[in-house]
């Protein structure tokens, strides 16, 4: 073979090897093999490396709260899987207390509406709410904005990631969704096994998987494990008398109903529930089992207790378990930098 | 030739016959069209704080804020020919506490106009549009005392009045407040209340608007906030001081129906 064409042939693959580096460090959205089509508006919001970068910095940004001391990851929290762990209801902005639980920011990409009552119904609206509710972060949007141009970095990042000098609301609800939409939870040992990564469930876990089938799997639906339906699922009107749902469409066939929500990476998410009220994992099965109370417009599915014995708890425990993704929690790239 | 000269004579005088009487002149070329929203109370020009009305059910009460939505301005020719205003161009923030917003200012084709459409309020498409499709007035970034936007339940308040009535309760803030927040626009994914209302402005009798490129009509409507009050439902502030998105305030919203009147045009 040719010297010269050697060498070009080693330079080449040299320069391949070194572009595919740098694709690896940022590919952008990928659906996971065994998850569906996303439902956010990615033709009207592409994902770019800059703008990811900057939407995860704003993400850790306490100039959103009136006194710049909480950020959305305040509420948040990666190691809690993006909750405020340990919290039934979010202290935000002077310790004040909100009305319901901190939700997990987790596979948004595949959310219909946002919050426990649906009343926000496109992503990019999402980050409005918690900056201008008077318990969480209590500021305006035009006083942040001015926050971000006095600041040294944010004015010329804003530029790089939007390719023109300026900030307004559009280009920092962008730039929020980038960061939320890419905050994906995929890795659990129940998605391995469904993409026949090798794992394998244990016996438990396999009969947690039938059991959890037969009983929880119509709402909280794979691979998502959430339907993103509206139900009351019986565990009592709250000392709140919080309304859910009813609260935004008025409906009285939506009064006392929630979203359903995902059941991944519970064993960082307590405590659970629209207000938080259950710590442990088996209180929320006991209810399932034992307590289902009849306020208006229980869910038809949860008429009366469902039937599971002690052993078929522990067995729903053990598959619940198979949905904790240890790698989402530590994943560097969803991370304050 | 003599024949065509004839012609192009006539038709030259035709035209300057035309031009002289400042006739209907139909054609698509854009000129600027005036909307005034004068904000009355009942026989009484609203004063902010200041002015003290009376409404039937005889509480007593004065305006804080009164702001609303004006959009999607249509018009209508003397000959019944409409034009639908640009929709990007038609959406207007009425402030009493900033004068220069109580004119909604578009451009039409130079014509004469006998018949006015608008919302009050935002339409549903545009309130489920993307965000980038929401700038100005529409920006939902509005600050929490005087915007128009509702986070929580994403969505435009169309109509908001605020103020003090003695008959009113005491709030948790130790007034004496009524707060009017209207809106609703249908729902997104599921049915629910929708307060847009839309109303048709006849201009013959106050006059029609001619419109030209060398000056601008403006059509000047006096709004009633005292049929708030005083409509088909009869609203008393002592026992509904706070409407916010609730059942309840279709009652104010088909109100609204008998507060626009057009009480004459400046051509």
């Amino acid at each position: 073979m040719d010297t010269k064409l050697l060498i070009a042939f080693i330079l080449l693959t040299g320069l391949l090897a070194c572009s595919k580096e740098l694709m690896e460090t940022f590919k952008g959205f990928e659906r996971p093999s065994n998850f569906p089509n996303p439902e956010y508006h990615f033709n009207n919001n592409e994902i770019t490396r800059a703008k990811f970068e900057l939407g995860r910095k704003l993400f850790y940004e306490p100039r959103f709260s009136r006194d710049n001391t909480i950020s959305c990851g305040t509420c948040h929290i990666q190691s809690a899987g993006f909750t405020h762990h340990g919290h039934d209801v979010s202290h935000g902005i002077d310790d004040l207390l909100g009305k319901r639980n901190s939700p997990p920011i987790m596979n948004l990409a595949w959310r219909k509406d946002f919050f426990w009552d649906g009343g926000v119904f496109d992503m990019d609206l999402q980050p409005v709410v918690p900056i201008m509710n008077p318990v969480e972060m209590d500021e305006t949007i035009p006083n942040v904005i001015r926050k971000l141009e006095e600041h040294p970095e944010y004015p010329s990042l804003f530029n790089e990631a939007f390719g023109s000098p300026g900030i307004d609301t559009e280009r920092i609800m962008k730039a929020f969704s980038q960061f939320m939409a890419m905050v994906i939870s995929s890795n659990s040992k129940y998605d391995k096994v469904m993409r026949n990564e090798g794992a394998k469930f244990t016996d438990e876990e396999e009969k947690g998987y039938r059991l959890f089938q037969q009983h929880c799997g119509s709402c909280h639906k794979e691979p998502l494990f959430t339907d993103e339906s509206f139900r009351n699922n019986g565990i009592g009107i709250g000392y709140n008398n919080d309304q859910g749902r009813y609260e935004v469409t008025l409906n009285e066939k939506d009064m006392y109903t929630f979203k359903v929500p995902s059941l991944r990476n519970l064993s960082y998410t307590s405590p659970y529930m629209h207000d938080g009220r259950f710590i442990k994992l088996d209180a929320v099965l006991d209810h399932y089992a034992e307590s289902i109370r009849d306020t208006p417009n229980l869910d038809p599915l949860l008429r009366g207790n469902l039937p599971l014995s002690p052993e078929d708890k522990l067995f729903i425990l053990a598959f619940l378990k198979t949905l904790d993704d240890p790698g989402f929690v530590t994943d560097k790239r969803f991370a304050e930098q | 030739m003599n024949k065509i000269w004839l012609l192009l004579v006539i038709i030259g005088m035709a035209t300057a016959c035309k031009k002289e009487e400042s006739g209907p002149i139909d054609s698509d070329e854009l000129a600027s069209l005036s909307v005034e929203f004068d904000n009355i109370v009942g026989p009484q020009n609203l004063q902010l704080n200041t002015g003290s009305y009376t409404n039937a059910k005889g509480e007593t009460f004065s305006v804080s804020i009164l702001q609303y939505f004006i959009s999607n301005i249509k018009v209508t020719r003397t000959n019944g020919t409409e034009y639908v205003v640009p929709q990007d161009s038609s959406y207007f923030l009425i402030r009493e506490s900033d004068p220069n917003s109580r004119f909604a200012k578009v451009k039409v084709p130079v014509g004469d106009y006998s018949g006015l459409e608008f919302v009050l309020g935002v339409d549903s498409l545009r309130s489920t549009m993307d965000i980038s499709d929401r700038k100005g007035v529409l920006d939902p970034a509005g600050g929490m005392e005087d915007g128009m936007y509702w986070g929580w339940n994403s969505g435009y308040i169309f109509f908001k009045m605020e103020g003090v009535s003695p008959q009113a309760p005491v709030d948790p803030s130790g007034q004496n407040k009524f707060r009017y927040h209207i809106g609703g626009f249908g729902g997104y994914s599921a049915p629910t209340i929708n307060n847009i209302k839309t109303f048709s402005i006849d201009l013959k009798h106050g006059g029609v608007a001619k419109v030209r490129t060398d000056r601008e009509s403006n059509i000047h409507l006096m709004v009633d906030v005292q049929k708030v009050f005083n409509g088909s439902h009869q609203v008393s502030i002592a026992e509904n001081p706070t409407v916010m998105f609730s059942a309840y305030s279709v009652n104010i919203a088909n109100n609204f129906e008998g507060m626009f009147h057009h009480h004459h045009t400046e051509n």
